[in-house]
């Protein structure tokens, strides 16, 4: 067949990417070296960012796209998928990023929200993209904006599992919801969650989101990994958890084999034993900046 | 009649349901005890270095290897065809494959993901089926015992893009995502001849 018949940036091409990367491991790095060990260690995709989650924390600020150069390094230096984070609502960097080639974008809470209104139009892109949510609404709000992928917000920089947990369970949570609503409930239900009602129904009739739901933030162990993937989470992304723990190799090498086999718990023992120390972590309820509440 | 499905890393959830639609029994492949009593094996689309690395580290790169010279059927979907193929270009430097197709493909041939495309292919024996080329390889070159099933023009000339060898198949795009099953079809019921 000729190349006229040919479309890109479909709904399809763009949501199956995602299905590519189910039960894989995304890898937040900040430099082609960590790139590369993400690569080697079995990741699925990375995400090039200029400071991991827990260096935004620290450092405070506005934390903004990365630079271009730095996203072009790590392209040239792996095969797999490249992500990149735009601010929410700010469609000119996502431009930019699509312009970039990257594979991803990320419109993330991680970085300062560049409009309080608006998150950014994801129809009128070429180049898929992943957001964030801590519920049900949320998660339709962002695929009725044209969001391929969906992935809880947990708490980044935080390396505690508690929010993304909490993220998880609340969506599964609604979904059961809706699937037990008689059909005549599932306006009001829809009002409720504050989200599209052709996606409501949908939601009431398959009993998952329209698009994959990985789970980010606060991802810091193997078993960190197993929980969240038994919890119907289909991928992990893992920011700061890897290079900022210890041994960054062992500690990327025991995540994608315990995302493998996470239901095999001898497996993930394996994979936990001696592998140093994770990142130090830190209280949620004690942060001064709830990252998850970025967003709406 | 069970066929297993690689299932480490990709879209194995889409391939199971398609080899339930055809009425064979669907076998999740983690570990090499896995690989007793198939009838076929897929190795479905997703990343194909992540893949390669986790058939390393669980102990199945060798099994299925094994399996596939003794003549177990194969089919290859994407990342599953780059595993399958002779050779590798643009891979990584210690990409590794099963050489069990004689065909060179180039990782990300027709590009990165803003230029992955749908589009209609013309399937030998079945007509118009939709392909769904996601950084799809690409055939570069392939031996005179290939058959081509399918072909595509990128703009670039006509390039194969559904391939047999024998009892190995392989494919660069995803007939796993869409409901037409026509594609699997064929390669299960080359298993039920055998």
């Amino acid at each position: 067949m000729s190349p006229e018949t040919s479309s890109t940036g479909s709904q399809l091409v763009k949501r199956g990417l995602a299905d590519m990367l189910r039960g894989g491991v995304i890898m937040d790095v900040v430099n082609p070296e960590q790139a590369k060990i993400a690569e080697d260690a079995g990741a699925v995709a990375v995400m090039a960012l200029e400071r991991v989650p827990s260096d935004i924390r620290r450092d405070g600020g506005v934390a903004r796209m990365s630079d271009p150069q730095m996203i072009q390094e790590i392209q040239a230096t792996v095969t797999i998928p490249v992500m990149a984070k735009a601010r929410i609502g700010h469609f000119a960097e996502a431009q930019i990023l699509q312009a970039l080639n990257v594979d991803y974008i990320d419109e993330s809470e991680v970085l300062t929200p560049a409009d309080e209104e608006n998150h950014i139009d994801k129809w009128a892109f070429t180049v898929p993209f992943v957001c964030g949510a801590t519920n049900l609404g949320e998660a339709l709000r962002r695929i009725g904006e044209g969001a391929c992928l969906i992935r809880s917000k947990g708490e980044a920089g935080t390396g505690n599992v508690v929010e993304a947990v909490r993220h998880l369970r609340t969506i599964n949570a609604q979904m059961r919801r809706l699937q037990s609503a008689d059909s005549s409930e599932l306006f009001a239900l829809a009002k409720d969650l504050g989200a599209p009602l052709p996606l409501v129904r949908e939601v009431a009739e398959t009993g998952h989101l329209p698009v994959p739901m990985f789970c980010a933030g606060g991802i810091s162990t193997p078993a960190d990994a197993s929980l969240v993937l038994q919890l119907g989470a289909e991928a992990v992304f893992v920011g700061s958890g890897i290079f900022k723990s210890e041994d960054p190799t062992r500690m990327a090498h025991a995540i994608v084999e315990a995302t493998t086999h996470f239901r095999d718990a001898d497996v993930v023992a394996k994979v936990s034993t001696g592998l140093g120390a994770a990142m130090r972590g830190a209280e949620t309820a004690t942060l001064e900046q709830r990252l998850a509440e970025r967003g709406w | 009649m069970r066929v297993g499905v690689l299932a480490l890393q990709g879209d194995v959830r889409e391939h199971t349901a398609t080899l339930r639609a055809l009425g064979a029994e669907p076998v999740a492949v983690r570990r090499a005890e896995h690989l007793e009593d198939l009838s076929g094996v897929i190795l479905p689309g997703g990343e194909s270095t992540a893949i390669a690395h986790l058939l390393a580290t669980s102990g199945l790169r060798e099994p299925l290897a094994k399996e596939i010279e003794s003549g177990l059927p194969v089919f290859g979907t994407c990342a599953g065809l780059i595993l399958l193929s002779r050779q590798v270009l643009d891979g990584r430097a210690d990409q590794w494959s099963y050489a069990a197709l004689d065909v060179a493909v180039r990782r990300n041939g027709y590009g990165r993901q803003v230029a992955s495309f749908e589009t209609t292919l013309d399937v030998e024996g079945l007509g118009e089926v939709p392909g769904v080329f996601i950084r799809a390889p690409k055939i570069e070159s392939w031996g005179e015992s290939v058959d081509v099933l399918a072909t595509h023009d990128h703009g670039d000339g006509d390039f194969p893009v559904l391939v047999r060898q024998g009892s190995v198949w392989g494919c660069a795009f995803h007939p796993e995502l869409t409901s037409d099953t026509r594609v699997h079809e064929l390669f299960v019921t080359s298993l039920a001849d055998r």
